[in-house]
């Protein structure tokens, strides 16, 4: 990955952004570090929610009315506007789900029930790695359970990469499916993709990608990543909460069976049995998220209105800035990658022997929000041998000035907890 | 600052040093217990003596309001009748549940309280109140283990 670092505009940037106008605890101004969990949205995209439920409210896809049509147009608007986004070759690879959890229980399941040659079966192996966000272990232990089918999985290594020693072993021919985050939630580590697809695709395997912490942050093309599945979410791409992407390749999507039946995925149905839609609304059973999906093309818009190199480029800018800052306070541990190759925006650390929750509290205090526990990566905290950690995580709002508030933050941490 | 109406001093006391920690034989229970939210976790053990708490140990990792709340618990339990300690352990449950009436709370009901009046700041912080009840289910669980194991034992 090539980023040139560079720092964006912030003060233009943080304009659009009601909520980082905010006080909290009284006078002390918003620090938000928390955006591995969730983003804040620009006017912009609170504007769109308020837009269409004031003028443009009604089901899609049904309807010959002038409402219905607006809306379906809108949201059929916002599946082109992510298609070109994530460069997808055919905006019917474009399914909309409730979040990147659902895009990834929908391929567990669907691979789980399939026909050959796509389907899994007892025997067969899954390769997930250690560095998993809970949303993309989870899913495969159910579908190997139940099954019979066995679920492997990539180790770390101590710089919190993932550890390739044994990938062609790991990877082999009774591999079905390969179904790895991008960059970690946890640790920051941007995966090395073109590695993984190329060994997967090489014995028959396909491959998933939870691109949730690449997604808002880089620029992604799904064709030149080669995965088979892609999922992201929209809460953490300046997006309302409610709404995320699978991306799949179309002869895949369009080979494997549906996932929940219903409404809209339906083409035909008799009181014995139904035939399918056509993509994605193969996938779309039900009424989806109208406005969060509207909004959350407002959000791609605005991210283009930036550019996602830039994007980039401000948080590796900002990233190096904090790894060199956090590492000058007395006692503090990076858990994941101490520099910044290949790494994403989000740094997680222990401090001493402080409790991330004390630290996390005492920050919070001083108006500055960070995720303290596991981060649904328990694992990851098993194999450094911690109970938690705490974690910053920026975006192309956040400011070297915030961090420095930060290192302030845990020198008080420090001095409350008489270390 | 507010903080302080939370970390009393005498909850950072029992943080930095914990009392009862370890796990001690005999036992006539143990349990785990975890907070999957923050990861906290405890091992606890309890001992009785006809209907009396005669021993109470564990082993925990967690958060400073976790830590202090299992050492001060373990020094009020230990000692009274099963009876005295659930109330004890309700009251508690009350005083977390209290929200911003922590205080008055813990003035009214400081007899039966007691140490543990120091946590009436932590009902105001909802992401907290787990940490401080941890350990005082897994007791109760424990204490209604080692009962259970007792009738049945009678009863054999």
């Amino acid at each position: 990955m090539v980023v040139n670092p560079q720092f964006l505009d912030t003060d233009a940037i943080r304009k659009d952004f009601p909520i980082l106008q905010r006080t909290v605890h009284g006078d002390k101004p918003l620090v938000y570090l928390d955006n591995a969990a969730t983003s804040q949205s620009p006017q912009q995209v609170i504007d769109t929610i308020v837009e269409y439920y004031s003028l443009h409210n009604a089901n899609v896809h049904r309807g010959i009315h002038v409402l219905a049509e607006e809306a379906t147009a809108l949201y059929e608007g916002a599946r082109d506007k992510v298609a070109a986004f994530i460069n997808a070759g055919a905006r019917e690879e474009v399914v909309f789900t409730k979040n990147s959890s659902e895009a990834l229980n929908l391929v567990a399941n669907v691979l789980g029930w399939a026909e050959a040659p796509y389907g899994i079966r007892p025997g067969d192996e899954i390769v997930i790695s250690e560095m998993e966000h809970h949303s993309n272990i989870v899913p495969w232990q159910l579908t190997a359970e139940r099954i019979g089918a066995k679920l492997r999985w990539f180790g770390i290594t101590d710089e919190g990469r993932l550890d390739l020693s044994n990938l062609n072993e790991l990877i082999n021919e009774r591999t079905k499916v390969v179904s790895l985050v991008h960059v970690s939630n946890i640790l920051g580590t941007v995966n090395p993709v073109e590695t993984i697809v190329k060994r997967a695709h090489e014995v028959g395997a396909l491959v998933v990608l939870d691109a949730s912490q690449s997604a808002p942050h880089l620029p992604l093309d799904v064709q030149a990543l080669g995965a088979d599945f892609v999922a992201f979410t929209g809460h953490k791409m300046l997006g309302p909460t409610g709404v995320g992407v699978l991306w799949g390749r179309r002869d895949l999507l369009e080979e494997l069976p549906p996932f929940l039946g219903g409404g809209e995925m339906i083409q035909t149905v008799t009181m014995e049995k139904s035939t399918y839609a056509g993509l994605p609304h193969k996938y779309e059973a039900g009424t989806p998220p109208i406005a969060e999906v509207i909004a959350l093309g407002t959000a791609v818009d605005y991210l283009n209105g930036i550019g996602m190199d830039k994007v980039a480029g401000h948080e590796h800018a900002i990233t190096e800035y904090a790894l060199g800052r956090l590492q000058e306070v007395e006692g503090l541990r990076i858990i994941g990658p101490a520099t910044n190759e290949d790494r994403g925006a989000a740094i997680s650390f222990v401090l001493g022997d402080i409790h991330p929750h004390d630290v996390g509290q005492v920050l919070d205090e001083h108006g500055i929000a960070v995720r303290v526990g596991h981060h649904c990566a328990r694992p990851v905290c098993v194999r450094f041998g911690i109970p938690a950690t705490t974690r910053a995580s920026f975006y192309l709002y956040s400011t070297p000035a915030e961090v420095d508030a930060l290192v302030e933050g845990l020198d008080q941490v420090k001095q409350f907890f008489g270390v | 600052m507010q903080l302080e109406s939370m970390y009393q001093e005498i909850i950072l006391d029992h943080y930095r040093h914990p009392h009862h920690k370890g796990l001690r034989e005999p036992f006539a229970s143990q349990v785990h217990h975890v907070n999957p939210t923050c990861g906290d976790e405890v091992t606890m053990r309890v001992d009785l003596k006809g209907d009396v708490i005669s021993d109470i140990s564990y082993e925990s990792q967690g958060c400073s309001i976790s830590q202090a709340s299992a050492s001060v618990m373990a020094d009020l339990l230990i000692g009274k009748s099963v009876e005295q300690a659930r109330e004890v352990q309700e009251t508690f449950l009350r005083l977390m549940q209290s929200k911003l009436d922590g205080p008055e709370f813990a003035e009214e009901h400081e007899e039966v309280l007691e140490d543990a009046v120091a946590f009436a700041g932590v009902a105001k912080y909802p992401g907290r109140v787990k940490c401080a009840l941890l350990s005082w289910m897994a007791w109760k669980d424990a204490t209604a283990q080692a009962l259970d194991d007792t009738e049945s034992g009678v009863k054999a």
